[in-house]
């Protein structure tokens, strides 16, 4: 079972809207007064905005706040109450092949050992494209392990070498360093860049966490009672983050406001 | 998370105590749980045993141990054990592949069918309510007195608990373990091979040694309602015949045949299921 990779590369869209990141292989991704209601309760209520190819933005709101519901609509795994998603100007329908999500729980398959977990979607050559990305989140050497083994850091890196052993266009980490202490979240923010950067995929990242989301992202969604409250852009060079400048600190109050 | 960190502690204490100086003490298992174990049911035949041999107590009802060892030796020996050993496992290994067979594929069925859950399900339930051996006699009306009717007897027996577990393991299937399927766009044989099966596997086992049991309890009721041929037999022979250690002799082979097949079962499935002994490693 072969999972299509993508033929064609978005020549229509620019490399990536931040100066420093994305290689150019992401899909843009397009929200068309989407709704979700479960029963009567809405939970989103009319999303209308885009995000260009290649761009990583972070999502952060209140518990319930209708984040993993956005998740699971992009991938596919539910469908929209109303409006349309749209992934490179076509509408979404079904399980994306090129939409991969990162739970909060690393989800590994414990009957089965690393390396068959990063290779879940099989295809021709999987063992080798498995392996180079193990080695790419610098677990090579763990191939051969069971999951209950590892830690929860690097159950963490195998799931993401699953997310990219298909190479998404799109990739959707749902809180998946929430559960790590201070130092491995750290090591997984080096490590989600860096990957970002050489895979170019278009990243949507849920945290709890607004220092994280000023750290990671090039913009900032506030979901707040089912619409984009805000939409901030961190217009500052990564490199330049880490010290902490007085505008980060402010994008930062401002996120924590409207949150 | 507390699991995994629990489970990861005591792995950690296994291999330190494999890295320790007596390494012999994890390469070998340790006996002594076991012996102690057997400790009382061997004194008391060995009391039993010198009671008797010093003319204390006849040991005409009760036989002392070296008179069903004799019992159980003249029966291997002169060959007649064995015709019986294999009419029963014959009679249990028919019941429990046709029970079994059934267990599954409707516990599947019921599982993925709510249409199927509710129509047939409540029936079942209800079947399941009556004890067993009370078909026994619609049975022999039906089937007749051979083969038929005690190989129905075991699978039905059989089928029950295996039916059970089976709805039960599908039904409790991790649902965040099968939309990681779902994402990486398993289809549905991929699915039910590498996801469902490995996920149901563990409770199906159960579910087939509890079935497996109860198929050694009414093989004996089966063929205590009349066999000519059977370990059931040889119990029935020796109560009319009055012959207490025959008796004894023949629940031991149960006791033993029971105890194989269930290993056997075990080992069939133990390369599927190394995926859990690994996880379960430090209990
Ligand atoms: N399948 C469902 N059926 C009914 N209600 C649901 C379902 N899934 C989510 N909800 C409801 O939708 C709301 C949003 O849930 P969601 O999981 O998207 O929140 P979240 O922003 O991800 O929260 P958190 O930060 O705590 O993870 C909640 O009130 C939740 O109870
Ligand atoms: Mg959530």
């Amino acid at each position: 079972m072969m999972v299509p990779l993508r033929a064609v590369p978005d020549v229509e869209e620019p490399a990536a809207t931040a100066a420093d990141g994305g290689a150019g292989r992401g899909l843009e991704l397009a929200f068309d007064g989407v709704t979700k209601a479960f029963g009567d309760v809405g939970v989103l209520r009319g999303l209308d905005l885009t995000i260009p190819a290649g761009q990583f933005v972070a999502v952060v709101g209140r518990s319930g706040g209708g984040k993993t519901t956005l998740m699971r609509l992009i991938a596919g795994l539910d469908s929209p109450t109303g409006g349309t998603i749209r992934i490179n100007g076509t509408a979404r329908r079904g399980l994306q092949p090129d939409v991969r999500l990162l739970f909060q729980e690393a989800r590994l398959l414990p009957w089965q050992r690393v390396l068959s977990n990063v290779g879940i979607a099989r295809g021709p050559g999987w063992k080798e494209r498995a392996q180079a990305l193990l080695a790419e989140v610098g677990l090579a050497d763990r191939a051969g392990d069971w999951p209950y083994v590892l830690s929860g850091g690097q159950k963490q890196r195998v799931a993401l070498a699953r997310a990219l052993v298909t190479e998404p266009g799109i990739l959707l980490l749902d809180e998946p360093f929430g559960a790590l202490d201070a130092l491995t979240r750290a090591d997984m923010h080096r490590l989600l860049t860096r990957v970002w950067r050489q895979h170019g995929f278009t990243a949507i990242l849920i945290t709890h966490d607004v220092a994280e989301a000023v750290a990671l992202a090039d913009r900032v969604l506030v979901l707040r009672d089912g619409v984009v409250a805000d939409d901030v852009a961190i217009d500052i060079p990564r490199n330049a983050r880490a010290a902490g400048t007085p505008r980060l600190a402010e994008l930062e109050r401002r996120i924590l406001t409207a949150v | 998370m507390t699991v995994e960190a629990t489970a990861g502690l005591e792995n950690g204490t296994l291999a330190t105590a494999a890295a320790g100086p007596r390494p012999w003490r994890v390469a070998w298992p340790d006996w002594r749980p076991l012996l102690l174990g057997l400790a009382l049911p061997l004194l008391a035949a060995a009391g039993w045993e010198i009671v008797v041999q010093a003319g204390l107590a006849s040991g005409r009802l009760v036989p002392p141990p070296s008179r069903v060892a004799a019992a159980l030796w003249k029966l291997a020996r002169s060959g007649e054990l064995w015709p019986h050993v294999g009419a029963t496992a014959a009679r249990v290994g028919a019941g429990f592949v046709l029970g079994g067979a059934a267990g599954i594929l409707s516990g599947l069925a019921a599982s993925y069918s709510p249409l199927f859950r509710r129509l047939v399900d409540p029936a079942l339930q209800g079947l399941r309510a009556i004890p067993s051996l009370a078909w026994v006699p619609l049975f022999l009306l039906w089937l007749g007195i051979f083969e038929t009717s005690k190989v129905a007897l075991i699978a039905v027996g059989v089928f029950f608990p295996v039916y059970l577990g089976v709805m039960a393991a599908v039904l409790g299937v991790d649902r965040k373990i099968v939309e990681v399927g779902r994402i990486y766009r398993l289809s549905g044989l991929a699915l039910a091979r590498r996801i469902l099966l490995p996920a149901i596997l563990p409770a199906l086992v159960v579910a087939l040694r509890t079935g497996l049991g109860l198929g050694w309890m009414f093989v004996v009721a089966a063929e205590y309602m009349g066999a000519s041929e059977g370990i059931g037999y040889l119990l029935v022979d020796g109560q009319q015949l009055g012959k207490p250690d025959q008796i004894i002799a023949a629940i031991l082979v149960f006791a033993l045949l029971g105890k194989m097949a269930d290993a056997l079962l075990m080992a069939l499935f133990k390369p599927a299921l190394r995926w859990q002994d690994a996880y379960q490693g430090g209990r």
